[in-house]
């Protein structure tokens, strides 16, 4: 094992820290209610804590993966338990155990129902998002991003509203179908680096060593690439792969839905980042216009749906579809700004449409409904949520001055020089999101307060606010002082670049045949391989 | 000329001899029982399954082949026989308290769980296409007593008339392609057997081509594929939960032993010539299990349908013939076995008197009034569709893993659409047990047994899936006897 700056392996803890805390609540009392809730809030508080210690020992001029732990663990099929961690995956660690802290005090009051699963769930789920984050082994990566689902699906399930029994299987099975694939994307790039002719020729798990794969384009980079596409999409979710989203989102539980937008949708985006550029960066070039061409219609999509909703809930919804448009956009630029800025605008829509989710589930505890023609004049009634609900919104927009204008910046520079064209639709796409969230707010907050149950409306109170501060807090940071957080990645993404330029040298050298040709080579690899065997039988 | 005997070696057999000895003697004893002790029966029965497993310790790691060649020992048969064993032993653990609420209490119960139980161990263990046969047969009979234990019930008499007919006429087929086996090679020596096969060209061979079809649907029917499946759902839901159990995962398991044995070792199948037959109904059995599965209402028929197209991926192994492809489904099979067991076991719990309890229905509110009970179906749930970290995904990936290797894409990704369509259905009950409300009288009927055999099934799913080696250092150990 190699050693950190502290000597012990504290990513492990990180991620097993929560889990032992679920562990612990299972045996606690049902009737604890109190005591259930402290315990979680400490266990999270607690990991919060713990992982910011990442932070001083993190040594961001590095590229390398840092803090690793490595262990054999299934020698006889070449697994091991590794993990490790760059600027890229710092960040999102960080902004996991933040967000399910705030999760966590959200659900105070607006879970009275079958408290202990529910926390144990949430912190369950946690372990989960932490260990996908740090694995450095695909064996070990696959089990957190698959047991995920399961406490998802019951936050959704049991704690949700509306169609929730629907939209949780249809959340489950919609992942898990993407997974599946992915799984034998990873089983055919595991084969493919133990073929001598193609990678070391060792059987390995560990992402470290098949990132390095240098796998020739047709047919293996070309068909590995979609396989891991559908796996990543449908997390992201990109368009068509995006109709659980609504549905999930709109009715999950509030702590459930900020979890889900600030941190599982980044599972998508991050294995974006982390596998399909460095493991297959030719096709990642060649797949250009498919990708940013579905990213673009996310954009515009999801922002004119937007437009069209009833529900506050589901409106925020599809305004994650169209950011989560412009992450892939700033991705598949496959140049420095463009990466840098999706992987900040990815923390930023953390931060913004979590706390959009935490605004709308204060008013739903304090209304029951969600439906925006219910409200009305509601900043005078209640000024500092209307305050933190600005906030957030602008920052959601793309304001100057606060977070999300920094990632969309520098996605659209990236964008802008890869392709005029594609940052010139995406401006459309700001355009909409101020449109529609303007326009949210205007009808919620502003005009007369006619409805008479609206008048006894009370504003935020202190717990509230304190868990709403510290996301505001860093939407001010981030948009101020953007700095430390885009040094942290850079090395990390400098690297990926390399690998990128080195996938585009090779697709331009001319190592790229038309797909129809491709199709019938493959066939007639496998055809030549099966009469081989039938030769074989025959001497 | 003076006959001679062949030199046999009991030592090959012991494991099997206890057993069918000690089986014996439970018959003879069980008359001296009276009826509210049979539960002593019972205990007998698994102290007879344990010292059975304990005389298998001095055999690891020898190889024996005896009487003339029709019975070997060797790690693979051993592997095998104490999956049997394990099965067993679970199977009596969860009967006790099931056949007193069904008043079905009777010693003889035991005795043919015993008696099937030595059949299984021998199949694994056959090299010959007799004592295939034999050991076979001795398993199914004892079967078709079992399923219609309950015979005051229309529903599992039916059951054991349609198990006895189809595997009456299984057995049939299966002999019918012994005899056109035999009739070519002119040896029921598996060994001999490759040896001709290897000679000729099985394509323009009539009667070989005939035997493979014909073993390849006696075979069909014992484990239950596509189309050959017909009988599996009613005898799953007629017979007792136990026995229903019993067959999915241990005549399955042992169905698959011994097919390994002819297809590979007889018919040379690594070759991967017959690849395209297995292919079509690997395909349509876990695609048409899985469809169906999905409409069930009823527990058993559910985890009847579960049980084809669970077959269905193990047959991916098959088709793949490599080592790894072997090792997979020995994996499988044994990852299976638990997780199925497991979730059986939680059927039975519900079974109270006056209340069979096997509908999904009745697991509405399981969560609230038995969380931990509810908490370990969710985990042979998440098995059996295959997520990890559990026995269910570790097979799975093997099962995956060798398919790729071998190039088999379509069907990997058949496989993985199959997957995910099971998740709809297995958690459908965890819908009920945690989304539902529970009735008013929900209880449970445990005993010390049911707990044992819970938690271990629980332990053994999760533990597998997190600390496979040491299955599959077994699994790739017992499959070298195919290279």
């Amino acid at each position: 094992m190699e050693t950190n700056a502290y000597g012990f392996p504290l990513l492990s803890l990180i991620a097993y820290l929560p889990l032992l805390g679920a562990i612990a609540i299972l045996f606690m009392k049902n009737e604890d209610k109190k005591a259930i809730m402290q315990a979680a809030f400490g266990v999270s508080i607690v990991t919060m804590l713990v992982s910011f210690l990442l932070i001083p020992g993190f040594d961001s001029g590095k590229a390398d993966m840092q803090f690793m732990e490595k262990a054999e663990w299934i020698p006889s099929i070449g697994v091991s338990y590794a993990t490790g961690i760059d600027g890229i995956s710092l960040l999102l660690i960080i902004l996991t155990t933040i967000i399910s802290s705030i999760a966590i005090v959200s659900s105070f009051t607006a879970i009275s129902d079958r408290i202990k699963e529910y926390y144990v769930a949430i912190l369950f789920l946690e372990t989960g998002m932490i260990g996908v984050f740090i694995s450095l082994d695909f064996f070990l990566f696959y089990i957190f991003w698959e047991i995920m689902l399961v406490p998802m699906y019951f936050l959704i399930g049991i704690w949700g509203g509306g169609r929730r029994l629907y939209s949780a299987i249809k959340f489950f099975l919609y992942t898990l179908f993407g997974s599946l694939f992915m799984l034998l994307g990873i089983l055919a790039v595991y084969f493919l680096n133990a073929d001598p002719a193609i990678g070391t020729g060792q059987y390995t798990f560990s992402i470290l060593e098949l990132q390095k794969i240098n796998l020739p384009m047709h047919p293996y980079q070309y068909w590995l690439f979609l396989a891991f596409f559908l796996g990543f999409a449908i997390k992201v979710p990109m368009f068509p792969f995006h109709t659980w989203l609504p549905d999930a989102h709109t009715d999950a539980p509030t702590a459930g839905s900020v979890i889900l937008a600030g941190v599982l949708l980044k599972m998508g985006t991050y294995g974006f980042v982390r596998f399909c550029l460095p493991m297959f960066p030719a096709a990642s070039h060649y797949f250009v216009p498919l990708m940013a061409g579905l990213a673009l219609v996310g954009i515009v999509y999801g922002a004119l749906v937007a437009l069209a909703q009833k529900d506050v809930k589901r409106l925020v919804a599809y305004s994650s579809v169209s950011h989560l448009g412009f992450v892939m956009l700033g991705i598949f630029s496959l140049n420095t700004h463009g990466i840098t800025g999706s992987i900040l605008q990815m923390v930023n829509h953390g931060i913004s449409t979590g706390a959009l989710f935490l605004i709308v589930g204060m008013i739903y505890e304090r209304r029951h409904t969600r439906l925006i023609a219910d409200f009305g004049g509601l900043s005078n009634r209640m000024p500092i949520f209307a305050a933190f609900f600005a906030v957030s919104m602008f920052s959601s927009m793309g304001l100057p001055g606060l977070n999300g204008f920094v990632g969309e910046f520098l996605i659209l520079v990236g964008a802008f020089e890869f392709n005029k064209i594609y940052a010139g639709i995406a401006v459309i796409g700001i355009i909409l999101g101020a449109a529609y969230m303007l326009w949210l707010f205007q009808r919620m907050m502003f005009g007369p307060l006619d409805n008479p149950e609206n008048q006894k409306l009370k504003d935020m109170n202190r717990r509230e606010i304190a868990y709403m501060a510290p996301l505001v807090l860093f939407m001010f940071w981030i948009g101020l002082f953007p700095r430390p957080f885009i040094r942290v990645m850079e090395p990390a993404v400098a690297k990926i670049i390399q690998r990128l330029d080195a996938g585009k040298v090779a697709l331009e050298r001319g190592e790229i045949s038309p797909v129809e040709e491709v199709k019938s080579d493959f066939k007639s690899q496998k055809l030549a391989a099966r009469l081989d065997a039938a030769q074989k039988l025959e001497d | 000329m003076e006959p001679t005997l062949p030199d046999i070696q009991l030592i090959a057999i012991l494991p099997e001899m206890i057993l069918a000895f000690l089986a014996c003697a439970l018959f003879a004893a069980d008359s001296f029982v009276p009826k509210e002790n049979k539960r002593q029966v019972g205990y007998f029965a698994i102290g007879a399954l344990v010292l059975s497993g304990l005389s298998t310790i001095p055999l690891w790691g020898q190889e024996i082949s005896t009487f003339s060649g029709m019975v070997s020992l060797d790690f693979y048969a051993l592997f095998f026989k104490v999956v049997f064993l394990a099965i067993s032993t679970i199977i009596i653990l969860i009967s006790g308290r099931y056949i007193e609420i069904e008043r079905i209490n009777m010693g003889e119960y035991y005795g043919l769980i015993l008696f099937a139980t030595v059949g299984m161990m021998f199949m694994p263990s056959a090299t010959d296409l007799l004592s295939f046969y034999l050991s076979l047969e001795l398993m199914s009979m004892s079967f078709y007593v079992l399923v219609a234990f309950m015979r005051k019930d229309p529903k599992s008499v039916e059951a054991g008339i349609k198990y006895f007919l189809t595997g009456v006429f299984a057995s049939g087929v299966i002999l019918y392609g012994i005899a056109f086996l035999y009739g070519a090679s002119g040896t029921t020596n598996l060994n001999e057997i490759a040896t001709f096969i290897a000679t000729q060209e099985i394509g323009k061979s009539p009667s070989l081509i005939m035997s493979f079809v014909l073993l390849i649907t006696g075979f069909g029917f014992k484990i239950a594929a596509v189309p050959f499946h017909m009988w599996a759902p009613d005898v799953y839901e007629g017979s007792p939960t136990p026995i229903t159990a019993f067959l999915s995962a241990g005549s399955k398991a042992a169905a698959f032993s011994v097919m390994l044995r002819v297809l590979i070792n007889g018919f040379g199948l690594s070759t991967g010539s017959w690849w395209p037959i297995l292919w079509i109904v690997a395909v349509l059995t876990m695609t048409l299990g899985n469809l169906i599965a999905m409409t069930q209402t009823n527990m058993k028929r559910l985890l009847a349908y579960s049980s084809i197209a669970h077959a269905g991926y193990i047959l991916m192994g098959l088709i793949a013939a490599t080592q790894l492809g072997f090792a997979a489904i020995l994996i499988y099979l044994v990852g299976y076995a638990f997780m199925t067991l497991g979730a059986f076991t939680l059927v039975i719990l519900l079974c109270r008197t006056n209340h069979r309890g096997d509908q999904i229905s009745d697991f509405r509110g399981l969560a609230r009034t038995n969380p931990l009970i509810a908490a370990t179906f969710i985990l042979f749930a998440l098995s059996l569709v295959g997520i990890p970290p559990t026995a269910g995904f570790v097979g799975k990936l093997f099962l995956f893993n060798a398919a790729i290797q071998g190039g088999f894409y379509w069907l990997s990704i058949i496989g993985i659409l199959n997957s995910a369509i099971s998740l709809y259905y297995y958690f459908k009950v965890v819908k009920a047990m945690y989304m539902e409300d529970p009735p008013d009288d929900l209880k449970l009927s445990f005993s010390p047994g049911m707990k044992v055999a819970v938690g271990f099934t629980a332990f053994v799913t999760l533990f597998l899936g997190l600390f496979p080696e040491p299955l599959i250092k077994a699994a790739l150990t017992s499959v070298k006897i195919f290279l």
